[in-house]
């Protein structure tokens, strides 16, 4: 089963990365050739086979749900591309 | 004080405790080196002044108790670091300053060691070459133009060209193990929950484990030490009774029950790896080990089950990279186009490749054929490696089917990048912890590892194994300090 560039469009859609026409033939051919590879996984009979959840058979601890982090916006905002001190900003979403 | 950089961290520590050298002493040594050594292109962010600055602070008020008394250490730039640029080897992280701490790092400080610096790895530990770095490739100091292995190739670079007294890496399908292989180092990844994943940049979060990488054994087990620990901030850390690994290290394994994969015996093998395993056997025999022929049936659909699950995670995992809350923006007409455009130009490569794999494996409709079948084969790996501990205390492998290779020479060809995990990866979909060590030389004079794979919290039983048979190979890295004009 090949990939073609209609479902790269599709992927890269879906994934939020803008491709133009040779990086999207580029990736279609380097998929193709790794699918091609993983395509070998289907020699093997699964149906009986429950899938991995964990590797680690334990169960999840339960902790009280309190509040650890307070007052921490400065942080929060420090690392953001753009902001006005109070919030992140992004380019205009509404009409 | 030129040969300080030559020492080992157990020798280092001996000497600060016996105030035969002094933390400023060490620092200043290792600052020296790097300095002398930037065409390695090891390091991402360099961290001198400060470190030179604790190290005065350690000596006017040293505490001899801790286990890393002044030792300055530089870590793979893919652990957060408070305040101190984090860029996962990424455009897209370029100018990000962590304002917390990874769990890791965080246990190494408070064992009194000191950061040097941040150092290179593949872009988000994707890469087997440490090619895929935004901030170019690394050389390693085995030989000129010759990769380092990766992800963890800068750790590994400059833990070999005596940069660092020991590192950390990460390991998700062989991070660790295979640049320590291409270097002539020892490197361990921990069973998955050994060490928390808290702070550390996400890549496949049911694979990622952080790890030691040291000259020896003994390093490693000290390291190894002091970074594993239960971490309520990592809800997949295990709360398990952890040695004090360097303590209780012995070189006795004196009827240790050691498996042979006849899978590992892959086709193309160089005669190279093959005579190497040959070795270690015969080692792992003259240390006491009983040998016992194993089988791990689905071994050869071990990197076809990653190739899903890895990107799959991935995909999810730096989703969070959009643009807006932190790290590299590129400017759009509207939203959409601004994530789209800062994804595009923020991630290189081969980030895109894994994220658009990773991507159609879980999108609707082939979810079922790709992504659910690759949990349903990793559960029979996993259940391979159960039936073979029935039998076997340990698993001894080649660590990679070949040594170093050039710069450039694969980075073309994804899949024939990816076969260098082939001997790795098993151990990360299972869980559980592998340790390499250097065990030869081939023909070219680089350095080969062996890999010891151990039962799921048995880090303490592969590194006695490690440390019997290291005695025994004796092997000797050779290092010329060609790149130091």
């Amino acid at each position: 089963m090949g990939i073609d560039l209609k479902t790269i469009k599709h992927i890269s859609k879906l994934s939020r990365i803008s491709v133009n026409e040779q990086k999207a033939e580029k990736l279609m051919n380097d998929l193709n050739s790794i699918f091609e590879f993983i395509e070998k996984l289907n020699e093997l009979k699964t149906d009986k086979v429950e899938p991995l959840t964990s590797v680690a058979e334990t169960t999840l601890k339960l902790r009280s749900d309190d509040v650890k982090s307070q007052n921490i916006r400065d942080q929060i905002i420090k690392n953001s591309p753009q902001d006005n001190e109070d919030y992140f900003v992004v380019p205009k979403v509404i009409e | 004080m030129s040969d300080i950089t030559k020492q080992t961290l157990s020798e280092l520590v001996e000497n600060v405790k016996n105030k035969k050298l002094s933390s400023e002493e060490i620092t200043k040594a290792f600052i020296q080196r790097s300095e002398k050594s930037k065409n390695l292109n090891t390091y991402i962010t360099e961290n001198y002044l400060d470190a030179l600055d604790k190290a005065k602070k350690f000596d006017k008020n040293p505490n001899m108790n801790l286990k890393l008394p002044g030792i300055p250490i530089a870590v793979k730039d893919l652990f957060c670091t408070k305040d101190i640029r984090t860029t996962a080897g990424s455009k897209i992280l370029d100018n990000f300053f962590p304002t917390y701490e990874s769990t890791v790092t965080q246990n190494i400080w408070n064992e009194g060691a000191i950061l040097l610096g941040k150092l290179n790895c593949d872009e988000f530990a994707m890469g087997s070459s440490n090619e895929t770095s935004f901030f170019g490739n690394v050389q390693n100091p085995i030989d000129k133009n010759l990769v380092p292995g990766g992800s963890s190739g800068g750790s590994a670079a400059a833990l070999a060209g005596q940069l660092t007294p020991v590192t950390i890496g990460t390991d998700t399908g062989g991070s660790i193990r295979q640049p320590a292989s291409f270097t002539g180092t020892v490197g361990l990844k921990p069973t998955y929950g050994s060490c928390s994943r808290y702070g550390i940049v996400a890549f496949a979060s049911s694979l990622d484990q952080a790890g030691p990488m040291a000259q020896n054994v003994k390093d490693c087990a000290l390291l190894q030490e002091v970074i594993s620990s239960y971490d309520s901030k990592d809800s997949t850390s295990i709360d398990f009774k952890r040695n004090e690994y360097s303590k209780e290290l012995t070189n006795n394994i004196k009827g240790k029950k050691i498996g042979i994969p006849k899978e590992y015996r892959v086709e193309g093998m160089p005669k190279e790896i093959e005579e190497l395993w040959q070795k270690g056997i015969q080692y792992a025999k003259d240390c006491g080990a009983e040998i016992i022929n194993i089988s791990l049936p689905n071994t050869n659909y071990a990197l076809p089950t990653y190739y899903i699950v890895a990107p799959a995670e991935a995909s999810s995992n730096l989703a969070r990279y959009d643009g807006v809350k932190y790290g590299f923006r590129a400017k759009g007409k509207n939203l959409i186009d601004m994530y789209e455009k800062t994804r595009s130009e923020g991630f290189g490569a081969e980030v895109q490749r894994r994220i658009m794999i990773g991507t159609y494996v879980l999108s609707s409709g082939y979810y079922d054929a790709y992504y659910l079948k690759a949990q349903k084969v990793r559960k029979l790996i996993k259940n391979d490696f159960d039936e073979a501990y029935k039998k076997v205390d340990a698993i001894l492998t080649p660590s990679t089917p070949s040594s170093a290779f050039k710069i450039g020479e694969k980075k073309d060809d994804p899949v024939s990048m990816y076969l260098n995990d082939i001997f790795t990866v098993p151990v990360n979909l299972a869980g559980l912890p592998g340790i390499s060590i250097p065990a030869g030389h081939d023909s070219k004079g680089y350095p080969l590892g062996l890999q010891i794979i151990g039962k799921a919290f048995d880090e303490q039983n592969i590194l006695n194994i490690a440390y019997s048979m290291e005695e025994k190979i004796n092997f000797k890295n050779k290092i010329t300090d060609w790149w130091i004009k």
